[in-house]
């Protein structure tokens, strides 16, 4: 089936978007969201400018729609970035990373309904602690961009999501309230590479100096700069 | 014990949208399970087999009601059975209910007018609904009991007055996975 992968940039995107090459779909094209609006209820995409690079390492087209990214809004435009997209690449269905976010999941479903594509959701409801480790078996490479909730800090950004990374998640979801996927927003993430998806690493190399690091507290986010592996 | 989950999507893809869920509820009871196809279903699975789920599928699969005729070995068996969604819609259509057009997506409180499974009479409930089809039991009320309605009136619990066999319409796998920990453990 021709599908296309409704695209942040993160991990949990590229995932079902690994799962469903996996299961014998041809991925047609990455539809991508610009929000405007930082709190937006249906899209978190640090960097997103970035995800050009990712476009490029996969040869996949990239469908880009700016939205103000105020509630209702944003659904419009998502509607009008997938029927773009069925339109331009013939796309039968649409694949979301969606985990546990009914909101979410719902207002997906009744678009795809409406545009009369499937709608995939092949992380939906998985446990969090399997869903980061499978993203270190498969081989993915992914680093933190943005933090969001206590006690993580800024020394979380561009960490590697690896062993070390689940063990520390797994400590402070005993004592705080982390889901250890970030799905509660308390996270953000990259993906530098993807097994079957990517042709190549983007490289990261994080150098405070170079890099553009806003937050305070217990809130951060950084730009990330990502060069093609030589 | 062994409980048989009957996957009928078809597409691949959506196994881990709609049978992944239950196969990790069913793990964390420790008690055992194995997944079939609806299409590779064998009279020696549902043998073999203690309980059995038939999971949903897609708003827009309906593949199944194509393939009616193979799960009917299910309704011989004296076996606890348990639909979900379209699960449930086998279940009502090979009961002889007649199939009707009704779409509710999204999060929706629906009312338990008698008891079902671990759910008490009165029990209003948030349930997570997919589904453009339901079943009419108005003509079946001698064998099933309703159980449970949304306000406009849809069907969405059953249960069968002489077999262990119990239907939702909406997907327990979300935020009520208890009901379906209920079933392999308390029927």
């Amino acid at each position: 089936m021709k599908l296309g992968i409704l695209w942040s940039g993160g991990k949990d995107s590229c995932y079902a978007a690994y799962l469903a090459k996996k299961e014998g779909n041809d991925i047609a094209c990455l539809i991508t969201l610009q929000s405007e609006n930082d709190d937006s209820f249906m899209f978190h995409t640090p960097s997103i400018d970035k995800v050009k690079q990712q476009a490029q390492a996969m040869s996949i087209p990239l469908l880009i729609k700016k939205t103000k990214g105020e509630k209702e809004s944003e659904l419009e435009d998502l509607e009008l970035a997938i029927l773009a997209a069925k339109q331009k690449y013939e796309i039968e269905g649409l694949v979301s990373g969606a985990l546990a976010s009914t909101y979410q999941s719902s207002r997906i479903q009744k678009i795809c309904d409406a545009l009369g594509i499937e709608s995939f959701n092949p992380l939906w409801q998985k446990n969090q602690f399997e869903h980061v480790n499978d993203i270190i078996k498969c081989g993915m490479k992914v680093i933190i961009t943005g933090v969001f909730a206590e006690p993580l800090n800024e020394d979380w950004l561009g960490r590697e999501i690896d062993g070390d990374f689940i063990e520390e998640i797994k400590d402070m979801a005993n004592h705080y309230e982390i889901n250890p996927a970030g799905e509660g927003g308390e996270y953000e993430s990259y993906v530098l590479f993807c097994p079957t998806l990517f042709s190549h690493q983007l490289l990261f190399d994080y150098d405070k100096s170079k890099l553009s690091i806003k937050g305070n507290k217990n809130s951060w986010k950084m730009e990330v700069e990502v060069e093609e592996e030589k | 014990m062994n409980i048989l989950i009957i996957n009928i999507c078809s597409e691949p893809l959506h196994y881990y949208e709609f049978v992944k869920p239950i196969e990790s509820i069913i793990s964390s009871t420790n008690i055992n399970y194995s997944t079939k196809d609806y299409d590779k279903l064998s009279i020696s699975d549902i043998e073999k087999s203690d309980k059995i789920i038939i999971s949903g599928t897609s708003i827009k699969d309906n593949k199944f009601l194509e393939d009616l005729h193979l799960f009917v070995e299910i309704l011989k068996t004296n076996k606890p059975v348990f639909g979900i969604c379209g699960g449930m819609e086998i279940l009502g259509a090979l009961l002889g209910g007649t199939m009707k057009e009704r779409k509710e997506i999204g999060f929706n409180e629906i009312k338990f007018t008698k008891s079902f499974l671990n759910i008490q009479s009165g029990t209003q409930l948030q349930v997570y609904q997919l589904h453009n089809l339901y079943i009419d039991f108005s003509d079946l009320l001698n064998d099933i009991d309703i159980s449970a309605k949304s306000y406009d009136l849809v069907t969405q619990a059953f249960k069968h007055k002489f077999k262990p066999m119990y239907g939702v319409l909406f997907h327990p796998e979300v935020r009520n996975e208890n009901i379906i920990k209920e079933f392999i453990q308390a029927t």
